[in-house]
């Protein structure tokens, strides 16, 4: 790579969904910062409501992001080797927010670009923090709000589509099981929190979906529903608690289960987990515990998302010199593999 | 519970089917997939589980497109490419009608294509007057039986509603 010193430093932007987030990664593995908007105050700094979604908030949060990404990893521009972006999937007009931004540094500061796509980035914060990088081929489950993905990582960029979610994704299925059970949002923490005090003892579907890599979370939530309709006990803490456990288990078997299948059938060396849902205790416990393979797991604040993961990932770009021009344009329903 | 007004005398009466399985739904969602055109907004009503996402799968289909329609509660949009583009939009997880507007809901609405909106509850005052409401309920006696509503607002949906009919009729499928 165009070396302006052995190290490379990457500036990661991200804002394909709810975050604005921008952070600086070194040789693709070191995190000199990572900042994401909610970490600052902007509610302070601007006043007001400020929408959680779309792309007003990008668009007040994503420069002060970014400040505070250049100046925690204490970097100039001059020591910056090139910009990665997540270009897709996500909503049309917060891509844009982000898009737009890096295009506009890398010309100004006359950078190199490289567009991201955001499940290539969830399963590069699997790089960070790392001495020892995964080994090929491994398989990526991508669990999260948005997707159920399952992939064959034979190598840097390249990846094979194994099978997804059919109906809702994993994370998605938690946020309504937690809506169904009157707990919290987002889905995922109030149903493990509450998951804590209860025994899985309410026996939900599965389903299998055999001779498919596919995933289907939707039956599961109707079943929790029609559960809580026909005047299931939800009525005490404890009861409510069990059903969440329940809900819990049953999601975490079918994606522990169907993926070390996977893993097995195709002779992989590890299993690698990411995206938010991968932040989840019982699923890295069930998979330590029943996986014969190494299953890598990137720390709860990388599995959410997160800009590190994106430079990471823009890191192997440069070094395979897949670069974008200044008409890189955001594809909301960009897929892997 | 939102009420149409019948306001006009071209009006035709809203259709009342029972499907009774996910099958039947799809099916249902293929139709209107096959008599949607450019510009035309549904709107879907129905409590979790009901069988949105399984409608829009048929609709999606229906439009000629092979993707797989899913649920797009998390990211609010999703989109799809059959013979014209097919916008799923959630509005469930937006609370505050600033970030629906934020959201570029016009963009969607007024692009060309075809717009399927689940909880329009949340941003009725965004969206056009003019659309076809469909309400899919559960049956308590039953948990795979559905009863679906098609409530046709303003003259275009109307005809779509005449249209459906004679497909429906054909359909053995339908009692």
């Amino acid at each position: 790579m165009v070396g302006k010193s052995s190290s490379i430093k990457i500036l990661g932007i991200e804002t394909s969904c709810d975050e604005s987030a921008a952070a600086i990664v070194e040789n693709g593995n070191r995190i000199l910062s990572n900042i994401v908007a909610s970490q600052i105050d902007i509610h302070a700094q601007y006043g007001g409501i400020v929408p959680e979604i779309a792309s007003r908030q990008h668009l007040l949060t994503i420069i002060p992001v970014l400040n505070k990404a250049m100046a925690e990893a204490k970097v100039t521009w001059q020591e910056i080797t090139g910009i990665a972006v997540t270009f897709g999937p996500g909503l049309a007009g917060s891509l844009l927010v982000g898009v737009n931004t890096a295009k506009a540094i890398a010309l100004a500061e006359q950078l190199p670009l490289a567009g991201v796509n955001h499940l290539e980035a969830h399963i590069y914060a699997n790089w960070l923090k790392k001495e020892q990088p995964p080994q090929f081929p491994c398989l990526c489950l991508i669990v999260s709000g948005g997707h159920s993905d399952l992939v064959l990582m034979k190598n840097h960029g390249q990846f094979k589509k194994l099978g997804r979610t059919r109906d809702d994704a994993a994370g998605e299925a938690f946020d309504k099981a937690a809506r169904i059970l009157g707990l919290a949002y987002p889905g995922g923490p109030a149903i493990e929190e509450a998951a804590q005090y209860g025994t899985p003892s309410l026996l939900l579907p599965r389903a299998w979906l055999s001779g498919t890599h596919d995933f289907s979370f939707s039956g599961l939530k109707t079943a929790l529903w029609h559960y809580a309709q026909r005047g299931g006990n939800l009525a005490t803490a404890s009861s409510v608690a069990n059903a969440a456990a329940s809900f819990q288990y049953a999601v975490v078997d079918v994606l522990v289960t169907k993926t070390i299948e996977a893993a097995k059938e195709l002779e992989v060396k590890q299993i690698l987990l990411s995206g938010g849902v991968a932040a989840n205790k019982l699923l890295t416990q069930r998979f330590l515990n029943s996986s014969s393979l190494p299953v890598l797991v990137p720390p709860p604040h990388l599995c959410t998302d997160n800009a590190a993961m994106v430079a990471a990932c823009g890191y192997h770009h440069f070094q395979a010199h897949k670069t974008n021009n200044y008409e890189l344009d955001v594809v909301p329903d960009l897929t892997l593999g | 519970m939102l009420r149409i007004e019948v306001g006009s005398t071209f009006e035709v009466k809203p259709l009342k089917i029972n499907s009774y399985s996910s099958e039947q739904t799809q099916l249902l969602g293929s139709h209107l997939g096959k008599l949607a055109q450019k510009g035309d907004v549904f709107l879907l009503m129905g409590d979790l589980g009901a069988g949105k996402t399984c409608l829009t799968q048929g609709i999606t289909q229906g439009l000629g497109s092979k993707e797989q329609a899913l649920s797009p509660s998390f990211v609010i949009v999703r989109q799809y490419h059959g013979r014209l583009p097919l916008y799923h939009i959630d509005l469930y997880r937006l609370d505050h009608i600033a970030e629906i507007v934020n959201l570029g809901l016009d963009e969607y609405l007024y692009n060309g294509g075809v717009c399927v909106v689940e909880w329009p509850e949340r941003g009725l005052q965004l969206l056009p007057e003019n659309n076809l409401l469909i309400k899919i309920s559960y049956v308590p006696e039953d948990e795979t039986k559905r009863i679906i509503h098609l409530e046709p607002k303003g003259e275009h949906y109307s005809e779509l509603i005449r249209q459906l009919e004679p497909v429906l009729d054909k359909d053995r499928a339908w009692n």
